[in-house]
């Protein structure tokens, strides 16, 4: 049960755009592709600014991958899972 | 009804920009500034802010995509600026774009700058700012691979601050200082409004210069305008042809402080006039300097000598020397003597730094003693402005001004100075060595002096422990100012006489 969660993401949108929509869906099915277990905390920027301006985060959507160590940031709507997978070093629970 | 969609400029409080922008900057728009590095485009864009601040209470965000924060505060800070104590006061906002160390970003997939724009809406409504400066754009272009969505993108922040009613100044930079106005081709969509910053490699000296490009829409003055950064005042530009001829002119007479020169002027210098005293080295320059000192303090005026040839030990030892003691008068605060070495600043420094004492000192006289020594620490175009600035200022505060300046050549001759000078100045004394009989003797004519009958004849001058003394013209002596002096007959001067009343 320690290994659920193992993997804590923050993504920053901009209200509920469809490329937000896609950013959201693509980092599901990735993570389930690989039998990853993650949490994701969703940051509406347009409601929280104060939130993008701490975090430095210029680019929507934008994926932080707050832990494991090293934090890794991701920009995009997550299309190529390939990429998306290596990137973010997302292994199997 | 057309008053409405008129541009509307906003003064930016940058000393002299806003007389170059006709009244300063299209006010809700956004300006492109653009330069090469080291031109000080950061400065002028955190000038428009801080002096925003201070002139009208107009709070501003500063976007930064290159130095963080602290870096920019610390390098305000040595121009005097403490952009911490105004964010305390919430009349300052960062947003903070600069890059993060060790941070790299992966782009997977399309994306935008939504989170940009909604930290500068965030800032801009954070302090209320109606200004916002962005420093500078090459740099978010370099962290983003695909270019023509940051076009856009930008091209949407600066609609946003539009329609907000935000003025924002944009920097990027150049490669080359004449060619393509930006390296990352920004100004194809913020191009509204371009201002060109540059500085350029001249005779071995560097030389900053600022040009309006073009502000749609609206009036500016066109070309190049030099420009220096100093502590305190950060940004200053040198609005020469901006300057207008309105000078008020007066018919008052000041003495020269020499009885006999007065004669020949037809009763002294005018009050608002600047007049110029050209001579070889020995001829008795300064000695007319020191006379014109010593004759306003009489009159109890305020003088100012600004001297770039000698220490005030030697000028005050000289002075004692012609009868004027220079001591008692600073003691009293009537006399300011200033003396440097030309090399010390650059021109536009130079023209600055002395405003500034003029203005602290508020002297009824000027003296700069001499001209010809400034004008080898300079270019040529940075020499004529300098002049030209000075003596406008000189005219606009209504005090009496005198230059000296050295010619290159014993006998005769003009300098360079004069050629280039002669036209700004209002009056010129020349100062001439004569040879005649195997002696060497000096000779003064009034060349001219604009609005005043003056005496045209080259005459005789000493000089003895109580300064120079007028004697008698150079009646049968010619080609004096020519370098090459020939006696004449006085059998020959007679006959001229007559052929010219007989006529």
């Amino acid at each position: 049960m320690t290994l659920m969660n193992n993997y804590l993401f923050t993504l920053y949108i901009a209200g509920q755009t469809s490329r937000s929509q896609r950013a959201v869906s693509n980092l599901r099915q990735a993570c389930e592709n690989t039998g990853a277990a993650y949490e994701l905390v969703i940051v509406d920027i347009l409601e929280r600014p104060e939130a993008a301006e701490q975090a430095k985060i210029l680019a929507i959507p934008t994926l932080v991958k707050e832990s494991p160590l090293p934090i890794r940031k991701v920009i995009g709507d997550l299309s190529n899972h390939e990429v998306l997978i290596n990137e973010l070093d997302i292994k199997p629970a | 009804m057309k008053a409405e969609f008129a541009v509307v400029k906003l003064a930016t409080g940058i000393a002299g920009f806003d007389l170059v922008g006709y009244g300063g900057l299209p006010k809700g728009r956004t300006t492109l500034v653009a330069g090469s590095a080291g031109s000080g485009k950061t400065v002028f864009a955190a000038q428009f802010l801080t002096a925003g601040i201070k002139d009208a209470d107009e709070p501003g965000v500063f976007v930064t995509f290159e130095e963080s924060p602290r870096d920019i505060k610390e390098n305000l800070l040595s121009l005097g600026w403490d952009i911490g104590e105004l964010e305390k006061q919430k009349k300052w906002a960062f947003v903070d774009a600069s890059p993060q160390i060790g941070e790299q970003t992966v782009e997977v997939g399309g994306y935008d700058l939504s989170a940009l724009l909604a930290r500068i809406e965030a800032g801009i409504k954070a302090v209320g700012a109606k200004r916002v400066s962005m420093d500078s754009l090459g740099a978010i272009f370099s962290r983003f691979t695909d270019r023509s969505v940051i076009r856009g993108e930008l091209y949407r922040i600066a609609q946003a601050l539009k329609s907000m009613g935000v003025t924002c100044v944009m920097t990027a930079e150049r490669n080359q200082e004449y060619g393509d106005i930006s390296r990352t081709g920004v100004e194809e969509f913020v191009a509204d409004n371009v201002i060109i910053l540059r500085n350029v490699l001249e005779d071995e000296k560097r030389r900053r210069t600022i040009e309006i490009l073009k502000f749609r829409g609206t009036t500016h003055q066109k070309g190049e305008y030099p420009f220096t950064i100093i502590p305190e005042e950060g940004f200053v530009v040198i609005p020469l042809s901006a300057i207008q001829l309105k000078q008020k002119s007066t018919n008052i007479r000041v003495t020269s402080g020499n009885a006999d020169l007065d004669t020949m002027c037809g009763g002294g210098f005018f009050r608002d006039s600047v007049t110029l005293i050209s001579g070889a080295t020995g001829t008795g320059k300064t000695l007319l300097v020191t006379e014109f000192i010593g004759g306003g303090v009489k009159k109890d005026e305020r003088c100012m000598l600004f001297a770039f040839e000698e220490s005030r030990e030697q000028l005050f030892r000289n002075a004692t020397g012609w009868g004027v003691n220079f001591e008692p008068m600073e003691n009293e605060g009537k006399l300011k003597v200033v003396c440097e070495y030309p090399e010390v600043c650059s021109m536009e420094d130079r023209l600055v730094s002395m405003k500034k004492a003029i203005m602290e000192f508020k002297p009824h006289r000027v003296a700069v003693d001499s001209l010809s020594a400034l004008e080898r620490v300079s270019s040529l175009r940075g020499f004529r402005e300098f002049i030209m600035g000075l003596t406008s200022f000189i005219k606009h505060q209504e005090s009496t001004g005198l230059f000296t300046s050295t010619t290159s050549t014993l006998l005769g001759g003009t300098s360079i100075t004069e050629a280039h000078i002669s036209t700004l100045t209002d009056s010129i004394i020349l100062l001439r060595y004569v040879e005649m009989f195997g002696e060497m003797r000096r000779g003064l004519t009034v060349l001219k002096m604009r609005g005043s009958q003056h005496d045209k004849n080259i005459k005789e001058f000493t000089i003895d422990a109580h300064g120079l003394h007028l004697g008698k013209p150079f009646r049968n002596v010619g080609g004096i100012l020519a370098g090459n002096p020939t006696h004449i007959d006085s059998n020959e001067i007679e006959r001229l006489k007559g052929m010219f009343s007989d006529a």
